[in-house]
């Protein structure tokens, strides 16, 4: 029976001995708040910039959009995953750049060779032609 | 003589003789996990902006989506993350009783995201905006419907942890399991990120 309900001190003696080696993988309260803190106010500025129409340039709202996105997952990897250089000997730092790599050129490559498919290879459509349709 | 001598000298060793299966491995490879969930999101993605302004003479973005629900939506995966945060806080002390309470609260966050995007596709497809409508509706249903199917079975392993926990404690393996979760969780809200970012507000703007 004891060794399937542990006592309250087995418990946490046991996860002390397990620990050892990435205690700074934990969060403390005051590290989850912040990044609560600021990932609401990160969210909350792109929102009121599109629905409360504050930017008139297209482009200026995107950009505003991508970079506030970009700020706040950084917030989320740093306070909520609890990134780091030395985690796990810096591999996680490592596996991560490496998906950042594969990642932007997935994104970039098929953005970049569609785009230039649309544009060489289909024909724009006027309305002139768009009479003429079988 | 030389050969005597090979015969008779120390056998080198070519195997390692420390121990290079760190305890704690399981955090490294759920981490590699995540980072290959990370490329299905990315290749979603990618689709999703080739595709997103092929309307096929359908809605657009700025006919379809609301984005007070999205904003509501959004919280709710906000709150969720602060409150496993807390479940975890709780399981560091030792607290089983705390980190249930936290645990369901962010079930219940999880839920009420689940709802809300349920009841979007459900209105979307009323409207007659079905993933076979237009490229950019195949490619929406497909990218958000995927991470909606993450959060599901992320409830479904928090289920099955809350039990776990309640019948076990918070012993070492139930541990490990919750901060592996916990990963997951703050991972689908930084996928989140990139769809309000992308789909959401991109699409509306235009």
């Amino acid at each position: 029976m004891s060794s399937n309900a542990p006592s309250h001190e087995d418990a946490h003696d046991a996860h002390h001995a397990h620990s050892h080696g990435h205690e700074a993988s934990h969060g403390s309260l005051k590290s989850y708040v912040i990044g609560f803190v600021l990932s609401v106010i990160l969210t909350a500025i792109p929102f009121w910039l599109v629905m409360g129409e504050v930017i008139e340039s297209k482009a200026a709202l995107v950009a505003a959009i991508m970079i506030l996105g970009a700020i706040q997952i950084v917030v989320h990897m740093v306070y909520f995953l609890h990134m780091n250089t030395k985690s796990e000997g810096g591999w996680t730092m490592m596996a991560l750049i490496f998906t950042i790599v594969i990642v932007a050129i997935a994104l970039a490559g098929s953005l970049w060779v569609m785009y230039h498919l649309n544009t060489n290879m289909m024909p724009a459509m006027s309305p002139e032609m768009m009479r003429n349709l079988p | 003589m030389s050969e005597i001598n090979t015969q008779t000298a120390e056998k080198p060793e070519f195997y390692l003789t420390e121990d290079h299966h760190p305890e704690n491995s399981t955090n490294l490879g759920f981490w590699l996990y995540l980072m290959s969930d990370c490329l299905i999101f990315a290749v979603l993605f990618a689709t999703y902006a080739v595709l997103g302004r092929n309307y096929a003479a359908g809605p657009s973005p700025a006919d379809l989506f609301d984005l007070k629900l999205v904003a509501i939506n959004t919280a709710m995966l906000l709150f969720s993350s602060i409150t496993y945060g807390f479940a975890m806080l709780q399981m560091e002390r030792g607290a089983k009783q705390e980190t249930l309470f936290w645990l369901g609260i962010t079930g219940l966050f999880g839920l009420a995201f689940l709802g809300l995007e349920l009841y979007e596709f459900y209105h979307l497809i009323h409207e007659g905006a079905t993933p076979q409508r237009s490229a950019f509706l195949s490619a929406f249903f497909t990218l958000v419907g995927t991470h909606g199917l993450h959060v599901t079975f992320g409830i479904i392993w928090l289920i099955t942890l809350m039990v776990q926990v309640s019948k076990r404690g918070l012993i070492p393996e139930n541990r490990r399991r919750l901060m592996c979760l916990s990963m997951f969780w703050h991972f689908l809200d930084v996928v989140w990120i990139g769809v309000f970012s992308v789909v959401y507000l991109m699409g509306v703007v235009g």
